[in-house]
């Protein structure tokens, strides 16, 4: 995995509340494999019209299309499990999303891939939204280590992270590499188990 | 002893340890996989790691195989038709059981695991699919994963979770005539929002929740996850119980006894506390009906479709303008005035027998109204089967109904079953989002009952006006 530890980027404003995966990237594409750069497939829908051109969608304007963090209302990245979701953001290049809340499985499927996953007050990601809006060209800084958003007006966000997928994304750790080391633990559960 | 919530005990008899940080390593009973399951296969043969425990996972295809016939060869392109057949070539190197298109078993992996007695009170249930939630209705803690979880469930039979907190729901009261789970349901997201139980674990109860099918209940803790809920759960009673009876993995003899006992004690215990607790009166649902893009977007068949300008704020007035603008509605239109192009009654939420029963009652000596095209998509070849020793296949065909073989088909449309750009379609499913059912497509949520009513009326129409006198 990809390690994240600070970064500082335009940040692009997706003002709506409950942006599911099936905009983050259409079920039509999810039969393609990891290999593909999941990139272009990224809010196809949203990006492009049907005919291949594009629309005049944030993410197609500068300087919103070289952002690699999003500023989302609540419940970014409901609906469907699709990882393919998560792949969309990371290949496009978007590395960091703070919201209000997101769905449970894709903060998960976040976290294992690279992509941080950051919650705020409402209140605090609608300043934010309202900065990059008002300011595009502006960069946002995140800083994993400290826990902290810093806007462009220099205030600063402090923000809750567990500590080991924390670990897994400073480091570049792999979740599945460290519960393996854990083998013997698990057939002694399984020897005591009774189902 | 402290009373215990189901969710509590569920969870502390698959804790294999807990960190100092609050994650917890659970151990998996039961694995469920479908056709998208291809890459966190390649996650597994890229580190050249076995499947840890092929007698507890368990593969059908729903999501890429057709429903107009059984032949693999005709998915078109070749990128779904190799999901569909890795699905059969990973379980078969792994000496995992699986239902393929020739078998009567197969169907939608959240129709299929109840109906084989899969899934049981007290297991911990994963599959990478966000309607896992599902299978909560038989007292399982049950969820949905993403590729990298399935990998690592594969490998290890484990997954990493922090303790959710609790939600209890009550329904209280018995339900009106025409009102089904699916109503409930619509109405419960409508009043907490799509966001209203992220990080939570709903447990529903209250005598309505008591006195439903298991079907109902399934179609209930289906949509779990339409409220941000990690996952839906029921108490297991004697419903549950007979159910399970007699089903081809339930356990049996002896083995059915002790389990039952173990089962009994399983519900949540009476004083057991909730972080959050809510009560609904099932007297005041009607049949509901979703009107924009999100879940939480239901009303009443009654109802119209609501005014912007009435708008709390104007995040939501921006968000209610943009919804509105998709689905070509305008303000204050009821909602019986607006007339439909397609039908759609199967998914994961509403593609039981119940539910085709349900549809089919509506339907019997009716006809499709003209211009509108409607599909039946059983949850499952046994399902199928069923409804044809019943006569409900004759039934929907003599009304002009399409009678498919099951998958999870215009849910979502992996398949190629979708519904055309600016078509607006009352379905069945769980989820209204902007071009769910395909670019372009204008989905409104209800119950069977409701969409076969739209179906012969060719607009949205109250079924209690359509229910046998």
């Amino acid at each position: 995995m990809e390690r994240f530890e600070r970064l500082t980027s335009v940040a692009v404003p997706i003002a709506q509340p409950n942006v599911d995966t099936d905009q983050i990237i259409p079920s039509r594409y999810l039969q393609k494999p990891r290999g593909v750069d999941f990139g272009p497939l990224l809010f196809r829908d949203l990006r492009f019209r049907a005919d291949g051109s594009e629309t005049d969608f944030i993410l197609n304007r500068p300087p919103y299309r070289d952002a690699r963090i999003v500023i989302a209302e609540r419940n970014f990245g409901c609906g469907s499990s699709r990882e393919q979701a998560v792949w969309a953001l990371f290949d496009y290049g978007i590395r960091a999303v703070i919201a209000p809340s997101f769905g449970d499985i894709f903060r998960g499927n976040s976290l294992k891939n690279g992509l941080l996953p950051v919650v705020l007050p409402e209140t605090a990601v609608m300043q934010l939204i309202d900065g990059a809006q008002a300011g595009p060209g502006a960069t946002l800084t995140i800083d994993l280590a400290s826990q902290v958003v810093v806007a462009p007006d220099g205030v600063r966000h402090a923000f809750d992270i567990d500590p080991f997928p924390k670990r897994c994304l400073l480091e570049g750790l792999d979740e599945l590499a460290y519960t393996l080391t854990l083998h013997d633990r698990i057939a002694e559960f399984e020897r005591q188990y009774t189902g | 002893m402290t009373p215990r919530t189901l969710f509590e005990k569920i969870w502390s008899r698959h804790r294999i340890f807990e960190r100092e940080d609050g994650q917890a390593l659970l151990y998996v009973d039961l694995h469920l996989l479908q056709d998208g399951s291809a890459p966190a296969f390649a996650m597994l043969r890229a580190r050249g790691l076995p499947v840890h425990a092929p007698q507890r996972t368990f593969g059908t295809p729903d999501h890429y195989i057709p429903t107009g016939t059984r032949d693999l060869a005709s998915i078109a392109d070749p990128e779904k038709r190799a999901m569909a057949d890795a699905l059969a070539a990973d379980t078969r190197s792994a000496g995992i059981t699986f239902f393929g298109l020739s078998d009567p078993r197969q169907g939608i992996v959240h129709i299929v695991g109840p109906e084989q007695g899969l899934s049981q009170p007290g297991m911990l249930i994963v599959c990478g699919d966000s309607h896992t939630s599902t299978h909560g209705a038989l007292g399982a803690l049950a969820f949905g994963i993403g590729t990298t979880e399935v990998a690592h469930v594969l490998a290890t039979q484990t997954i990493w979770q922090r303790k959710p907190r609790t939600l209890r729901i009550a329904v209280e009261g018995a339900l009106g005539r025409g009102v089904s789970a699916k109503d409930v349901i619509l109405a419960i997201i409508a009043n907490i929002g799509a966001a209203g139980a992220t990080g939570h674990v709903i447990e529903y109860a209250g005598s309505a929740i008591r006195a439903m099918s298991m079907e109902g209940r399934l179609t209930i803790c289906n949509m779990s996850i339409e409220a941000g809920a990690r996952a839906g759960m029921i108490s297991p009673d004697d419903t549950t119980y007979e159910y399970l009876a007699g089903r081809p993995h339930a356990p049996r003899g002896e083995a059915w006894d002790a389990s039952l006992q173990r089962w009994r004690a399983l519900r949540s215990d009476p004083g057991a506390t909730f972080d959050r607790e809510l009560v609904l009166n099932a007297h005041d649902i009607a049949p509901m009906v979703t009107w924009g893009t999100s879940p939480e977007d239901a009303l009443p068949i009654d109802g119209r479709v609501p005014d912007p300008a009435l708008a709390r704020d104007a995040e939501q007035r921006e968000s209610m303008t943009r919804a509105l603008d998709y689905m070509a509605l305008t303000p204050g239109t009821p909602l019986a005035d607006i007339a439909v192009d397609r039908v759609f009654i199967g998914s994961c939420t509403n593609s039981r027998v119940e539910d085709l029963r349900a549809a089919a009652a509506i339907a019997a000596g009716r006809k499709v109204a003209p211009g509108v095209e409607a599909w039946v998509v059983p949850g499952s070849g046994l399902v199928k089967a069923q409804a044809e020793r019943e006569g409900l296949d004759r039934i929907f065909a003599a009304a002009g109904f399409q009678w498919r073989h099951a998958g999870c088909s215009m849910c979502l449309g992996t398949n190629g079953d979708q519904v055309p750009p600016g078509q607006r379609c009352a379905s069945t499913s769980n989820r209204n989002f902007v071009g769910r059912q395909g670019p372009g497509a204008r989905t409104h949520l209800m119950s069977p009952a409701m969409a076969a009513a739209a179906a012969v009326t060719g607009r949205f129409t109250d079924v209690r006006t359509l229910l046998p006198q």
